[in-house]
């Protein structure tokens, strides 16, 4: 049976940027990284849409990816239709940079509803700026469908899907009924790398593009739960000894001489 | 309505509590000292046993348990259930988890079911006038975050190795209270199929008071051989960066991190691993840190203690070989 899959993403700051090169922009609260530095997809959700698409190539059907935020670079969100997506919905506002989880996940589950009717819905672990792994959450509550989260493997039968989820200790599979919403991890595999053919495709196809207002929104509906006061690079205060020697040998000695004479070992 | 109590989230396995409970109370009882309410505590089991008892020990002093086959195999679904019910008998000022798997997927779904405020990952927890602020890492632990709840109330998961565990005193007295009864259907709609346990070798990553990691730099899986004998050597256990993790050099179980395990060590060994701050959210709790790194630029190093500018395979296999000499 052919599904309809939506598959959420976020443009985040490149985490690969030195923490050093980061400014804090404290009217703002958050980080910004140096101009000549775009931003990207966030890994996890790349991850989902490669995820989205094995199952759209094992048994058919729709791949929807959809994005809110604000400052949208098209080369760096197009990415997703390029990797093979077949839609690419932004729900561009400026407000939306200033939303926690709680309005963000109102925003997404909003443009799930617009968008239509789908079977699945996947979502990154988490994204690299907060970490939260709450928005997907959010969205499944609103949504009031099933959510499973680390999802290291993922096959639809039918009307429901069987996940294989990254646990502390080992791995589990479970089994639940579609519309469900799944939360991807990084080892369902690599993101596939676009092709040529998927650029070209990606090229001619424009986004939806939709305001907060087009989603029947106000700033009420979205109101901040969680209001960040500040943010700050933590002191670390660490004073480094570095052991030297003659050679590599020699220094690798001089550790252990060092760390035992420090009751370290 | 008094809201000053403090609700933790009390989370469990094979009848023991989890060790991020005793950790939570720590917090509990220092905001409701703050506050001037109580600790109050839930517990969702399949028979609660001597854990209730063992709780109140810790510092609570009211334990509502709802009690139903289905915690035989915990799952967030009917958890989540359960807490509202919890939450619907008592008027908390702030809710409490520990950071477990089953609190990532739990806290945050519980605050969206009573429309409250929530922060992940939160390192501390204080009450300032009417306000309870959280500090909690952003930005892959580059920066810190200062929060708080724009509401009445919010939900919280408290990382691991933040506070110190509560001490037990077993002359302590509470009052369980079960709520089996109002917590209704708590039929989850996810149903678990197979588990499958990977055992590790040895002492627990998060328990070892040595850890031995290696990273990036070590250029694939075979060198972890010789850190796993080092950690061996040492009575320690064997840690990894993600990249070394992404790389399929070691299973995910090894990794330290903001995405992995926090560890508690006294000493970490950090070998060809770079330091990115991902990495250092996950060992930031150690006391000594030794980095062996051939480039002196590293980011390790501002997080060291000790450290060796130098080919990791030379320096590494010298101090293990001085290491057994000396024992």
């Amino acid at each position: 049976m052919p599904i309809n899959i939506l598959v959420t993403a976020k443009q985040v700051l490149d985490p690969e940027t030195p923490a050093g090169a980061l400014k804090i922009d404290n009217d703002a609260k958050r980080m910004e990284a140096p101009g000549n530095v775009p931003p990207v997809v966030n890994g996890y959700d790349e991850n989902a849409v490669e995820a989205a698409l094995k199952i759209k190539e094992a048994v058919g059907g729709t791949v929807t990816v959809l994005s809110a935020g604000s400052g949208f670079v098209m080369d760096v969100i197009k990415k997703t239709l390029s990797m093979g997506s077949d839609e690419l919905i932004l729900v561009d506002d400026p407000s939306i940079i200033g939303l926690d989880a709680y309005g963000t996940a109102q925003v997404l589950s909003a443009a799930i509803k617009k968008a239509g009717d789908f079977d699945l819905i996947l979502c990154g672990r988490q994204a690299s700026d907060y970490d939260q792994a709450t928005v997907p959450l959010g969205v499944a509550e609103i949504l009031d469908i099933p959510p499973v989260t680390m999802a290291m493997g993922l096959t639809v039968n039918d009307s429901s899907a069987s996940v294989a989820r990254v646990m502390d200790d080992g791995n589990e599979t479970v089994e639940v009924s579609l519309p469900a919403l799944v939360t991807v991890s990084n080892e369902i595999g690599q993101p596939r790398y676009p092709n040529l053919r998927g650029i070209m495709a990606a090229s001619k196809k424009q986004p939806t593009v939709w305001s907060l207002s087009d989603l029947g929104l106000d700033e009420n509906a979205v109101q901040a739960k969680v209001e960040i006061k500040e943010i700050f690079v933590p002191v670390t205060e660490t004073e480094c000894e570095y052991i030297d020697g003659d050679d590599d040998e020699e220094k690798g000695r001089n550790l252990a001489l060092k760390l035992r004479e420090a009751k370290i070992i | 309505m008094a809201n000053n109590d403090i609700l933790v989230m009390i989370d469990h396995a094979e009848g023991s509590l989890d060790s991020t409970a005793a950790e939570i109370l720590t917090a509990a009882n220092g905001l409701a000292k703050q506050s001037g309410g109580e600790v109050l505590a839930a517990l969702c089991s399949s028979d609660s046993g001597s854990l209730p008892q063992k709780i109140i020990s810790l510092g609570a002093s009211k334990v509502y348990t709802i009690t139903s086959p289905v915690f035989n195999e915990i799952n967030s679904d009917s958890l989540v259930k359960a807490y509202e019910a919890v939450i619907g008998n008592t008027s908390p000022k702030v809710v409490l988890f520990g950071r477990t798997l089953i609190a990532r997927d739990t806290a945050p779904r519980l605050a969206f079911r009573v429309n409250s405020g929530f922060a992940q990952d939160c390192t501390s927890v204080e009450i300032d006038g009417d306000s309870v602020v959280l500090e909690r890492p952003v930005y892959g632990g580059a920066s810190v975050a200062r929060v708080t709840f724009t509401g009445d109330f919010g939900v919280a998961v408290i990382k691991a190795k933040s506070y110190d565990a509560a001490i037990e005193d077993s002359s302590r007295s509470g009052e369980v209270i079960d709520l089996t009864d109002s917590a209704g259907d708590l039929t989850s709609r996810i149903n678990l199929v197979d588990r499958q346990k990977v055992e590790s070798e040895g002492i627990r990553l998060e328990d070892a008071g040595i850890v031995v990691s290696g990273g990036r730099g070590l250029g694939g899986p075979e060198p972890f051989d010789i850190l796993q004998e080092l950690a061996t050597q040492l009575g320690g256990a064997l840690g990894a960066s993600r990249a070394a993790c992404d790389a399929g050099w070691i299973p995910y179980a090894h990794q330290v991190g903001l995405t992995g395990k926090t560890v508690s060590a006294d000493t970490y060994f950090a070998i060809a691993i770079s330091g990115a701050s991902q990495h250092l959210a996950g060992m930031s709790a150690v006391k000594n840190v030794i980095a062996i790194n051939r480039d002196e630029e590293a980011n390790i190093f501002k997080a060291a203690n000790f450290g060796v500018v130098g080919d990791w395979e030379k320096v590494t296999t010298a101090f293990l070989n001085m290491v057994k000499e000396l024992s």
